[in-house]
This record gives structure tokens, sequence and C-alpha cells, in this order.
């Protein structure tokens, strides 16, 4: 294993979607406790530096595995296949409209305060993602079909940027 | 050779004795140094006894100073020579200084850092801080007989990079290695949770004299790891000091003061805060220069009725924190209170009420931060034994970015990101045939670069003349454990590579160092020159002694002639750090150190591989998957 390993080699995990998250959690304090600087604050310089290089690695590939869209965009791009994430935004036009629905529910019920209807709205994309990472998996994991494990995973970013927005909503009316 | 003692393979190099760590917190008001004796971290008194050392430096017309109690006694009848609070000015222009007009310094405006006018030259806050560590750090080596291996130096966990940069210069003026900088809550929450086994998530809710961290972190067997962090790097108890002299001003309709008078008030302000904690009511008199008479009476809910914005204002991040963290306040197992400012009785309620729970205050608010420090600092020097280990992961308090067209940012490592880490960014040249780029890398969370802090504008030249959009330039974020940036920009389409490593404008460099060495060194008896060398010499001695460590515990990882290499550059070594030669003896050690690269990455690689081992792959997939 070198610096150049992939995130699950690293953690000694198969290359799957499906993952254990305590799992995962546990095997990333077990690296760090062997790379961290802390272990080397009192080594040379150059011990010291590649430290920081392994632990910097860990910390990336935990942040990246643990989130299942930032670990289904991985396996992707591990599978060779672009996500065209910035330059190929055409999506079909249903999901588009239902994309605008949406929003416009969303904008209306932080524009007139209500709290409920936002917590609400919330509740039920966090559903409809949830179940989509179940599709994702089956894809990435049983059949393999990474074109269309592609598709579905960049409507999931989509879905992902408008759940966080509702969050924002929530926070804004918090305050 | 006396120095180097050359173990047997199989043999441990070193003997094993116990390495001279402290833990310092530099606070705004007070600093204080703490050990771990015996197993037990505990704070190093001065001769009188006392733990708590005054952050206040007073310079004399010679050049000496007098720190501490002392110095203190000197802040009314001499406040222009007199710092107080320095900690406010550390990476801070003067136009990021709060109430700076009620301040009685000369300020110099200098680029970067505000700078103060003394009888004994213009001072920086950099140099203040380190008159106050060395000072600590005599306490430290007289208390403990010997030289000290390293100090954790603790800073605000909201202080952004300029501010730890600034701390890590002040500590390395003052000749202390610095193990890591470490952040004051968590800090605290070292010396609390290893008291008390805790579990859980916790709050740590601290406010010192100048400054306000809410830090959230989840302690499990044997890890601390902060989840979120927040806070407001210019709050703290003075501002509460400064509401009670903005109430006396009008209630007592005093004219304007002179500087002598205005720290004699603000003291009897913070003597009466204080009065406060135990008592229903505080009297504050003062004689002034003009003969007027001072002679009021607060009682405690006039208090807290003048300061109530001040304590709404450490709920905001609290808040922010909390949200950044995905958790509710009803998930905090407890709130630990650190910081002299939270014995105010209704800095205990709010956050009481806040939290649903009384905060926790079993351990003394004042020392908590440095007892902390000294636990990990005794880690970190390697005084471990066994069944005392744990693993601390920490966070960035705000996000680094880089400014876009437009005067907007775009950030590159989000706020609350796991240290150590890293984040490249790809740009291209926007008119063909352009050859240089102008790269501005700023700190905080606004989108306008106005709005945030500006670390380090650099250039990067000799890109190759080319289509506008072909150049790819990728820049490199890179965050150390002590929350450090540095940042490297990469041309990397044509094999003509140019690269270029900052360090944000406003650190000094090492030679700005070694000059405010010389000058400080000018009125001891030391000479730089050969505490130059002898840093040199005991680097010297701690990688060979490291180096044989390894030999002896991975004799497997190399062949024959890569053992050889290595022996070969640890004699060179050897004989260089017997000799005077200061540039010899580094360079001996950079051919150890090219010599042992390939070792290292090997014991790195098998390390991981051991932890990992013995557990079963296939286990893995079922459980709480997505």
């Amino acid at each position: 294993m070198d610096l150049t390993a992939d995130f699950f080699a690293l953690f000694g995990l198969p290359k799957t979607f499906r993952l254990s998250l305590s799992e995962l959690d546990s095997r990333y304090r077990d690296v760090q406790a062997q790379v961290h600087p802390d272990r080397f604050a009192n080594a040379p310089e150059g011990e010291r530096r590649l430290s920081m290089q392994w632990a910097t690695r860990a910390n990336e590939a935990y942040l990246t595995l643990k989130k299942p869209l930032e670990r289904a965009k991985y396996l992707l791009e591990l599978a060779g296949h672009d996500l065209q994430a910035e330059s190929n935004t055409a999506m079909p036009a249903d999901f588009l409209m239902e994309q605008m629905e949406w929003r416009e529910a969303v904008m209306e019920a932080r524009a007139g305060g209500d709290h409920h209807e936002l917590e609400h709205l919330y509740q039920r994309l966090r559903g409809d993602i949830d179940g989509r990472y179940v599709e994702v998996a089956a894809l990435l994991d049983d059949a393999r079909d990474y074109a269309l494990a592609t598709d579905r995973v960049r409507r999931l970013m989509f879905l992902e940027k408008l759940l966080y927005e509702i969050d924002d909503a929530l926070a804004s009316l918090d305050d | 050779m006396a120095l180097f003692q050359i173990a047997e393979p199989g043999e441990s190099a070193a003997p094993h004795e116990h390495k001279l760590a402290v833990g310092i917190d530099l606070g705004t008001t007070n600093s204080l140094v703490a050990t771990v004796r015996s197993g037990i971290a505990v704070c190093l008194n001065d001769e009188q006894g006392r733990p708590l050392l005054p952050s206040v430096v007073h310079y004399n017309a010679d050049g000496s100073t007098v720190v501490g109690y002392d110095a203190r006694k000197d802040q009314a009848v001499d406040p222009k020579n007199t710092i107080v609070s320095v900690k406010r000015f550390m990476g801070r222009g003067k136009h990021d200084i709060a109430h700076i007009e009620s301040m009685a310094y000369d300020f110099v405006d200098a680029p970067g850092m505000v700078k103060l006018k003394t009888q004994a030259g213009i001072k920086s806050p950099v140099e203040v801080s380190a008159e106050i560590l060395k000072t600590l750090k005599a306490r430290a080596e007289a208390g403990l007989g010997g030289e000290l291996v390293g100090a954790v130096i603790t800073v605000p966990a909201y202080f952004d990079d300029a501010q730890r940069q600034a701390t890590k210069d002040a500590a390395k003026l003052a000749g202390l290695n610095v193990l890591r900088l470490l952040n004051e809550p968590t800090a605290a929450a070292i010396a609390y949770g290893l008291d008390n086994g805790a579990e859980g998530v916790y709050a740590v809710y601290d406010l010192g004299g100048g400054t306000f961290d809410i830090s959230i972190l989840k302690l499990t067997k044997g890890v601390f790891e902060v989840m979120a962090t927040g806070g407001d790097s210019a709050l703290g108890g003075d501002d509460f000091d400064h509401r009670i002299f903005c109430w006396v001003i009008e209630q007592g309709k005093l004219q304007p003061l002179s500087a002598a008078d205005g720290r004699l008030l603000m003291m009897r302000c913070r003597e009466a805060k204080e009065f406060l904690t135990k008592n229903p009511e505080a009297p504050i008199t003062a004689r002034l220069s003009t003969g007027e008479m001072v002679d009021l009476k607060l009682d405690v809910a006039t208090f807290a009725e003048i300061t109530r914005t001040l304590v709404s204002k450490t709920l905001q991040p609290v808040k922010k924190a909390l949200r950044d963290a995905g958790l509710r306040a009803d998930d905090v197992k407890g709130v630990v209170m650190v910081g002299g400012a939270t014995r105010m009785p209704q800095i205990q309620k709010a956050v009481g009420d806040f939290f649903g729970q009384e905060p926790l205050t079993n351990l003394d608010p004042d020392k908590v931060v440095a007892l902390g420090a000294a636990t990990q600092a005794n880690l970190l020097a390697g005084n471990k034994t066994g069944k005392d280990d744990w693993l601390l992961l920490d966070v960035i308090p705000l996000s680094l970015g880089l400014e876009t067209m437009g005067g907007l940012t775009e950030k590159v490592i989000p706020r609350n990101s796991t240290i150590p880490t890293a984040r490249a960014q790809e740009f291209t040249t926007f008119k063909d045939g352009q050859t240089a780029m102008a790269i501005h890398v700023v700190q905080g969370e606004r989108e306008m670069i106005a709005d945030c802090r500006s670390l380090a504008r650099f250039e990067l030249r000799g890109i190759p003349p080319m289509v506008a959009g072909a150049a790819r330039i990728r820049v490199t974020f890179q965050v150390d454990a002590d929350g450090l940036l540095s940042v490297t920009a990469r041309e990397q389409t044509t094999g003509v590579e140019s690269s270029i490593t900052v360090k944000p404008s406003y650190g000094l460099s090492d030679d700005e160092i070694a000059g405010m060495l010389q000058d400080s060194l000018a009125h001891a008896k030391d000479d730089a020159m050969a505490r130059a060398l002898r840093e040199a010499q005991v680097e010297a001695e701690r990688m060979i002694e490291a180096t044989e460590a390894a030999l002896a515990e991975d004799p497997h990882l190399l062949n024959e002639a890569e053992t050889a290499r290595i022996r070969n550059a640890i004699a060179k070594l050897q004989e260089a750090a017997a000799g005077d030669n200061r540039r010899i003896i580094n360079i001996a050690m950079d051919d150890l150190g090219f010599e042992t690269q390939e070792f290292a990455h090997r014991r790195m690689d098998q390390s991981i591989k051991k932890v990992l081992s013995g557990r079963k792959v296939e286990e893995i997939g079922t459980g709480d998957e997505e």
C-alpha cells in the first residue's frame, strides 16, 4: 500500500457502495492512530511530513466514504465513469419539472415562515433520497450498471443540494 | 563520543527516561504552565506559590522587562509601557481591534500586524507574547531541573491562521520547541474527559479574557473527535469590564479620562466584576487625577442587564456549531465551562438554560486548559505508559478560500474539516498568452472577499504562453495538525512546472526570527550562534536515536544495501554533530532524511496493515448500511 492506494484499500474495505459505517469509523480511527502527526510530534522532520501526508489522505478517504453521495461518485470515478457534473447539466424534463415544484414549495414555506411545512418537506425528501440510494447500491454492487448508476447519482446530486437548502431555510427561521 | 549511545540491534536505543515537556496556556489575562509529574498533571507555581502569571509585560527604558504581577502594578502609573491583553493584537491589523480608542498605547500600524511603541522601542505583539512565554519557560526549567524537550501551546479554537502563526512565532522566539498548537477547548476536554472517563457528546463553552470558543466533541474510547467548533476571537471577559466602564462613565457623568485614569477605572471595573461572582452588590470607588471621586454601587441585576447582549452574542456561535455537528442541544451529554469569565452567574444561567442542564464546573476553569495541554505534551513527547494512550482529531475553525472574478470567494476547504487536510483546485488562464496569475488566499465564511481575512497574495509566474483556458494550474492548500496553512501552485500541462510555497504574509521568516533572537539575546549573556548550534546538535541526536530505534525494530523491511546506506548516513551525521559547523550538521541530517524516506514509508505501511489485519472482511456489508 502506498499513498496512491484507493480509499477502500487504505482502510482494508471491499470496493462496494454498501458499507458498514461503524466498521468504517473504527478502521479510520485505527489507521489514524498509526499515522497521525501526534504520533510523530517528536520525530525527525521527514517522518513528520510523511505522517502529515498519510493523515491527510486518511481524512480525505474517510470524508469521501462516509457520505453516500461522495462514496457513489468515487466508485464511479474508480470505474472510469465521468459524472460530467459541471459540463453536462442536461436532465430529463420531468425530473426538472419535479425539481421546480419542490423548489417552489420550499420558497413558499420559507417566505411564510412555515417551520412545520419545511420540516415536513425535509422528511419527505429525506425518505425519497434514502430510497434512491437503495437503487444506487443495487446498480453499483449487484448489476454493475455504471451507466445507469451515473444517471441516478447525478439526480441525487440535485436532490442532496435541495435537502441542504431546506436545512438552511430551517436554520434561518431558527435565528 | 559520549553524546550518542549506539544500541545493538534488538535493543532499544534510548533508555526510558522521562522527557520534560510542558503545556502552556497563553491567555489574554493570565497565563499558566503545567506538566505531568508521576502521571498527574499539575500547574507549576512561581516562587511565591502562585500558579497564574498575569499576561502583562512592562518595558523599561533600558530594554529590560518585568512580566506578571509586578508588571501589573505598573499599568495605572505607566500605561503606555505596560502591555496588557496583548493576545488581542496577535495577528491583527489596527483596524481589526475593538475599542482601540480607549486603549492607552501608541499604536504603529504595520503591514499585517499592529505594533506598539514603548520606551524600549517598537514591539510587535509576537515579541510581547514571547516575553510571557520566556518567563514561563524559565519557571518550568527551574521547577523541573532541566531543559524542556518541547511544549504544547494552546490557542483559542477560533483563532485564524494569522493568529496561530503569530503564536507559534512567539513560542519560537521564546526558544520553545512547539510540539503542537492545541485548541483551548480541546485541551479542556482532555483534562476533563480523562479525569472522568466520559463517553458521549460534550460541549466546551470557553469564555476567556478576550476570546470565546465553543467546541462540540465526541468522546469515545480513547478518541477525542472535535465535530464542530465556533466562536468569536474578539469577545471575552474584557468586554464585560468595558461594559461596566461605560456604565460608570455614564452614571458618574465623567469627562474624558487621561490614560492613567482610564486604566485605573478599568481595573476597578474588573474588580467589581469579580466581586459580583460571589456577592449581590459591588462597590466601585476611585479618586481620579482631576480630583473627582467615583463612588458607585453595581448590583447583579444591573450587571446582567448591561451585559445581556454580550451573553446572547456567545449563544449564536453555539447554535451554529451544533448545526454544523448535525446535533441539537439535547444531544449534548455534558457542558464543560472553561475560562475565568464563566464564573459570572449570568453566563452560567444562560448556558444552563440553553442546554437544559447544569454546566460542569468541577475543574478549576482557570487551570483546566493548561492541565489538558500538559497531558497532551506528555503524550507527544513520548512519555506514554502503554494504557495512557488516546487520539485527538481536531478541526479547522474557518473556511479557506481563493478570490475569484468579481471579488467573490471560492471555498476550497470548508470550516470544521478534520486536520491535517489538503485540497487541490484547478484554475486556468483567461487571456491568450497569459504567463502569470495572481492568487489571493482568504479565510472566513462570507461571500465577498472584502469581508474575509486576507491571508496571502502571491503570483505564479512562468506559465508557458498558451491560448486562453489551455493552462491547468493546480493550487494545493495544505493545513497541518497545528491548523496552519501552506499553499502550493503548479502549472501542469506542459511539463514546465512552476511551484511556489507561500507562508502567509504576516508570518515571520526564519531570518526575522533569527534577527529578533539576536536582538533579545544582546541583553543576555547567551550567544545566538551557540544556541543555534546546540539546537542542531540536539535535533541530530534525536534523529539518530529515532533511526536506530527504527532499525532495531524493523530490520526486515530493508535489504543489506539499504541498511548499509542508512548506517553510513548515521555515521556521517554523528561525525558532523561532533563538530561545530551547523551547516554541515544540517546537510548530514538532510542526507539521512533522504536515505530513510523509503524506510519510513514501509514502516507506515506495515503499521497500517498490522492494525487492519485480523479483521474479517466478509463480515462487512451487513449491519448498519445505508
